[in-house]
């Protein structure tokens, strides 16, 4: 930000000395040429490449999945118009054992492997605090790993624009100590394969706010 | 070459030049009345265009107010999410689409032949065409506003949220029919203003020689042509869906939503760079004139222009980058977007090092370009910033983007362009604004700017996202959105003193004489306000800066020393001269005022409203009538024998009217058209791949759906009728065989049974239109190449016509040649589609 700063610093004021100073005449042409070159090319080209080399070992930290699927805990988190399904864990369907709504619950300290897509136009998946956001889209899965170091609240919202309600689709990643974690889905599980045949049923009349 | 000897010339001066004048001015005038809606005059569409789009400026500046009251508390009740989701979409919509690109254009139209030398533009009646198509499209757009069912999906109309089961409303419809009809305006200046440039320069002028501001619009022309077809590719297919149900981009149908979002970017990035360019030129124009000294790197600058062209064409992705694409694309998009700062920097460059050497007079107008510089250059660094993946990841979709994309469109295009205004204020007036007051008024905008935009940075980076109408207090957010709102007031204020300074100029402004500016540029040897034919005598030009090269030119222009000095023979006439070096051609006779641009234009309207009604039987009739009204206006297309009578003495003068020759800017107009049309076959291909290729979930129907035999037959008898009509074009052009109308009788015949063999391919096929994406985008290439060979079966029918009733000949080939291509083009698309459909599935099956 400081660097982006002084750029613009520089150049406004080589602006206006630019304007305000008295040209000497004598080799005018070789010193523009000097700023030509030295200006629109050297400096861009330099910025960029200090740049780059900063940004792709970043890049590839944040994109690359450290665990493989497997070895990480599973959620799929489907997004509705306006609300979001979470299933535990979410590989596929056939495996849920559990399910929540517009709350995330999860383990703190380990890695957690995220399925996200839609039911129904595009959402976007975004908790500031955990990772950088990324779209769900219907027809597509995308996969994201997360692991939030302390247990706590979460804030999160959809982040691509999705309709009349959008501004109110907000959703919270809880996250608990793995003992916590374990027997908050134990619960869950007790609980919801109890009314397991009604369940599909409940998931229809829960409203979009 | 200077002084070309006409009988004019030879009259001694004075009442000769009078009459001359006198002429001139009479074959060049608009119609008095309501038949200045008939005015097809460069100077008066421009005119036209850069006030409507001044009236949609006001349009969406007071949408923005709205949404900035409505933000300035959290929790506001002010506007509901319903409203506001309307309000921000036509908020982008009207600046994007209805002020941005039509201002600029109605810029170049208005300058352009003035600063190359020319009377007018080489298509009158295409750009008044294109006015009204802007004018009733945009009014069509808005008028969705004052109903209460504006498009509410985001100016960007993303798949699913826009189809027809998630906005079943009339609301996209507004957007697709009206933005279309819209982007007809683009399209036909990106072509007539791409031909005008290179074929109607003043003799002399080589493309090395051309105003600075020529290259920059030459640049911007062909990025339309190449740009907007996507997107027009993309309205027509969701719109067909919306109405019909043909699945082009529902997943239920084997699509993905993402292909909306490619063709949507694809269009939309260069866009950005079409939006800025013009800006850019007129930047470029103004600082050699208040440095007083030619402008430094002309070269360099044409140099960076070509960059920008092909890379804003590699950079869509970048708006892509949160949708879950592979790292290596990331990466090549990351550094392409990076990538764009080398040109852009060298630009920037250009003007300083310009500005190093000169003596700088720093007028209002230079106040505007200051400001253009601070903004633009912290637009340029945050957009660097969010070419970083990473960074990009976190600040997508926030404020942060809101205030970027500001940055760079009010800094690169609005604050050149008011520099541009009040440069070029005089030249509409021959009147300076005051001093005071446009000091005062840049000081309240780039204030007001800064205090809206440069704050939204902070809330973007506390995480407020895009697009939501309230917001929760107690997020940090609070005090920075209601000192936005109070910055966008001020800005407000601002524009409206701008808006003062230029109404009352046209009465208290101080008057100047000629070229107050002291500006070395063609249109400043013109008299203020110039006549509608610009220039009295066309002069030779073989410098950058003519007036400084020879300040008597516009006493000469005027005594007419030059050439084309009267119009004794009725005619509106300009030069053509050839592409590169500018040397003369021959002379074009321009068609004068016509009502046919208006009449198609209404037409077309009137074929939206019937489609947004669904009234298909009426829309059906109404676009029979638009064809009709196309076709007559084809048809009237220089009545060269009445306008310009065949002599028998005329093969000895030395210039050739454009008519008796096969070289006209018709043919170039043609070729640049196709130049499109084959960018929206392209986007058609590369949704057909895409979908193949990438798609996750694509369906392919199995079986043949259509019949092969009649399909390829049909292709043969498209190859004879164009090989057979390229043939007569060539033995036209050497003057060898008169067989003329027989040939043309025999194309027409091909062409009859190639029209009758793919229409019945069409009516028996058994494909699952309705169905599948696969089968729908198979109808929707037979029905494109149904319609190229009906068309170019149509246009043959009309010149058969014209060579019987004697308005075309092997003497008087011109329009003849102009279709030739066209026959060419749909020959070509016709196999290609072929190969692409049918062909390469069986030699690459779907995995």
């Amino acid at each position: 930000m400081a660097f982006f700063t002084l750029v613009l610093i520089l150049v406004s004021a080589l602006w206006i000395y630019a304007m305000r100073r008295q040209p000497e005449r004598d080799n005018a042409g070789r010193q523009e040429k000097a700023w030509i070159i030295g200006g629109g090319i050297i400096l861009p080209s330099v910025s960029i490449l200090v740049l780059l080399l900063v940004s792709i070992p970043v890049g590839n930290l944040m994109s690359t999945l450290p665990t493989a699927a497997d070895d990480a805990l599973q959620i799929r988190v489907t997004a509705h118009q306006w609300w979001w399904q979470i299933d535990y864990p979410g590989g596929d369907a056939e495996n849920t054992l559990a399910t929540s709504q517009n709350i995330v619950h999860m383990p703190a300290d380990v890695p957690v492997h995220l399925y996200l897509t839609s039911a129904d136009v595009i959402h976007s998946f975004w908790v500031p605090r955990l990772a950088g956001k990324l779209d769900m889209i219907p027809g597509r899965i995308n996969e994201l790993q997360i692991q939030a170091d302390e247990p706590g609240i979460y804030r999160g919202v959809c982040a691509e624009f999705c309709g009349l309600a959008h501004a109110s689709m907000r959703f919270e990643v809880h996250v608990h100590s793995r003992e916590d974690f374990a027997r908050w889905l134990a619960d869950a599980q007790r609980q919801q394969s109890g009314n397991a045949q009604s369940r599909a049923e409940d998931m229809e009349d829960i409203p979009g706010e | 070459m200077n002084k070309v000897p006409t009988d004019n010339a030879q009259q001694p001066r004075g009442t000769g030049q009078a009459d001359a004048e006198l002429r001139l001015r009479q074959v060049w005038a608009n119609l008095p009345g309501w038949g200045a809606l008939a005015a097809v005059n460069h100077s008066t569409v421009g005119l036209r265009f850069m006030l409507t789009g001044a009236g949609f400026f006001l349009v969406g500046g007071l949408l923005a107010m709205l949404m900035r009251s409505q933000l300035a508390l959290p929790g506001n009740t002010l506007l509901n999410a319903a409203q506001y989701n309307q309000i921000f979409t036509m908020h982008g919509t009207v600046m994007m689409f209805l002020f941005a690109i039509p201002v600029l254009e109605g810029m170049a139209i208005y300058m352009i032949p003035k600063m190359i030398g020319a009377r007018d533009l080489l298509f009158p009646r295409l750009s008044a065409f294109g006015y009204y198509c802007y004018l009733f499209g945009g009014l069509i757009v808005l008028s969705s506003l004052f109903a209460g069912v504006a498009p509410d999906t985001g100016w960007f109309m993303y798949t699913p949220l826009s189809d027809a089961e998630y906005s079943p409303g009339p609301g996209p419809d507004f957007w697709l029919l009206g933005i279309t009809f819209v982007e007809i305006s683009a399209m036909s200046a990106g072509v007539e203003l791409t031909v005008s440039i290179l074929r109607s320069r003043a003799p002399g002028m080589t493309l090395k020689s051309m105003p600075i501001l020529a290259w920059y619009i030459l640049a911007v022309a062909l990025m339309i042509i190449f740009g907007f077809p996507p997107l027009i590719l993309a309205s027509v297919m969701l719109e067909i869906e919306r109405a019909s149900g043909m699945p082009f981009f529902s997943v239920a149908g084997g699509s993905d939503p993402l292909l909306w979002q490619h063709l949507f970017w694809l269009f939309g990035h260069p866009e950005v760079y079409i939006i800025f360019l013009p800006a850019a030129g007129v930047v470029s124009t103004l600082i050699p004139v208040f440095a007083q000294r030619p402008l430094v790197g002309y070269g360099w600058l044409i140099f960076s222009l070509v960059l920008i062209g092909f890379i804003s064409f590699a950079l869509w992705v970048h708006h892509m980058f949160t949708v879950g694409i592979p790292p290596l694309a990331q990466a090549f998009f990351s550094i392409s977007s990076m990538l764009i700062a080398i040109p852009t920097g060298i630009q920037l460059f250009v003007w300083l090092a310009t500005l190093w050497n000169g003596r700088v007079v720093f007028a209002l107008p230079m106040l505007w370009i200051f400001g253009f510089l601070v903004i633009f250059v912290c637009g340029g660094l945050t957009g660097v910033m969010l070419a970083l993946v990473p960074f990009n990841w976190q600040v997508h979709d926030t404020h942060f983007v809101v205030a970027h994309m500001h940055y760079v469109l009010v800094g690169g295009m609005f604050f050149p362009m008011i520099a541009g205004l009040y440069y070029w204020l005089p030249h509409f007036s021959g009147r300076m604004p005051s001093e005071t007051l446009g000091r005062w008024a840049f000081w309240l905008v780039f204030i007001g700017f800064n205090m809206t935009f440069l704050l939204m940075h902070l809330t973007g980076l506390l995480g407020m996202p895009r697009r939501v109408f309230t917001y929760e207090t107690g997020m940090g957010w609070d005090w920075l959105n209601l000192l936005s709102s109070v910055g966008g007031f001020v800005l407000a204020a601002g524009v409206a003193m701008i808006i003062v300074d230029v109404t009352v100029h046209f009465r208290y402004g101080r008057r100047v004489s000629r070229n107050p500016w002291n500006a070395g540029t063609l249109e400043w040897a013109l008299p203020m306000p110039p006549a509608t034919y610009n220039f009295v005598s066309i002069p030779a030009i073989s410098n950058r800066y003519p007036l400084w090269h020879d300040g008597a030119l516009p006493v000469s222009i005027e005594a007419g020393d030059h050439m084309l000095p009267d119009a004794s023979h009725g005619r509106r006439e300009t030069l053509c001269t050839a592409a590169m070096s500018g040397a003369v051609r021959s002379v074009i006779h321009l068609p004068g005022n016509s009502w046919l641009p208006l009449w198609a234009a209404l037409a077309l309207a009137a074929l939206c409203i019937a489609l947004l009604a669904s009234m298909y039987w009426l829309s059906l009739a109404v676009a029979v009538i638009a064809a009709v009204w196309l076709l007559r206006w084809s048809w009237v297309n220089g009545l060269h024998k009445d306008a310009a009578p065949y002599a028998d003495d005329e093969a000895s003068a030395q210039l050739p009217l454009h008519s008796r020759t096969a070289d006209g800017p018709g043919v170039w107009g043609m070729v640049i058209t196709l130049m499109a049309n084959a960018t929206f076959f392209l986007s058609l291909l590369f949704g057909w791949f895409y979908l193949r290729v990438v798609s996750p979930q694509h369906i392919v129907s199995e079986g043949a759906r259509v019949d092969m035999p009649l399909l390829l037959f049909g292709g043969v008898l498209l190859t004879l009728a164009s090989g057979l009509y390229r043939n007569t074009m060539a033995r036209v052009r050497e003057e060898k065989g008169t067989a003329l109308l027989r040939r043309l009788l025999l194309v027409l015949l091909f062409g009859l049974l190639h029209n009758v063999a793919l229409g019945w391919v069409m009516v028996t096929s058994t494909l699952q239109m309705f169905v599948l994406t696969h089968d729908a985008l198979i109808m929707f290439l037979l029905m494109y190449l149904s319609f190229h060979s009906l068309l170019c079966w149509l246009l043959t029918v009309l010149q058969v016509l014209r060579v019987r009733l004697g308005y075309v000949s092997a003497k008087l080939p011109y329009e003849l040649v102009v279709l030739n291509p066209m026959w060419t083009y749909s020959t070509v698309v016709y196999w290609a589609g072929l190969a692409a459909f049918f062909a390469m599935p069986l030699v690459w099956p779907a995995s």
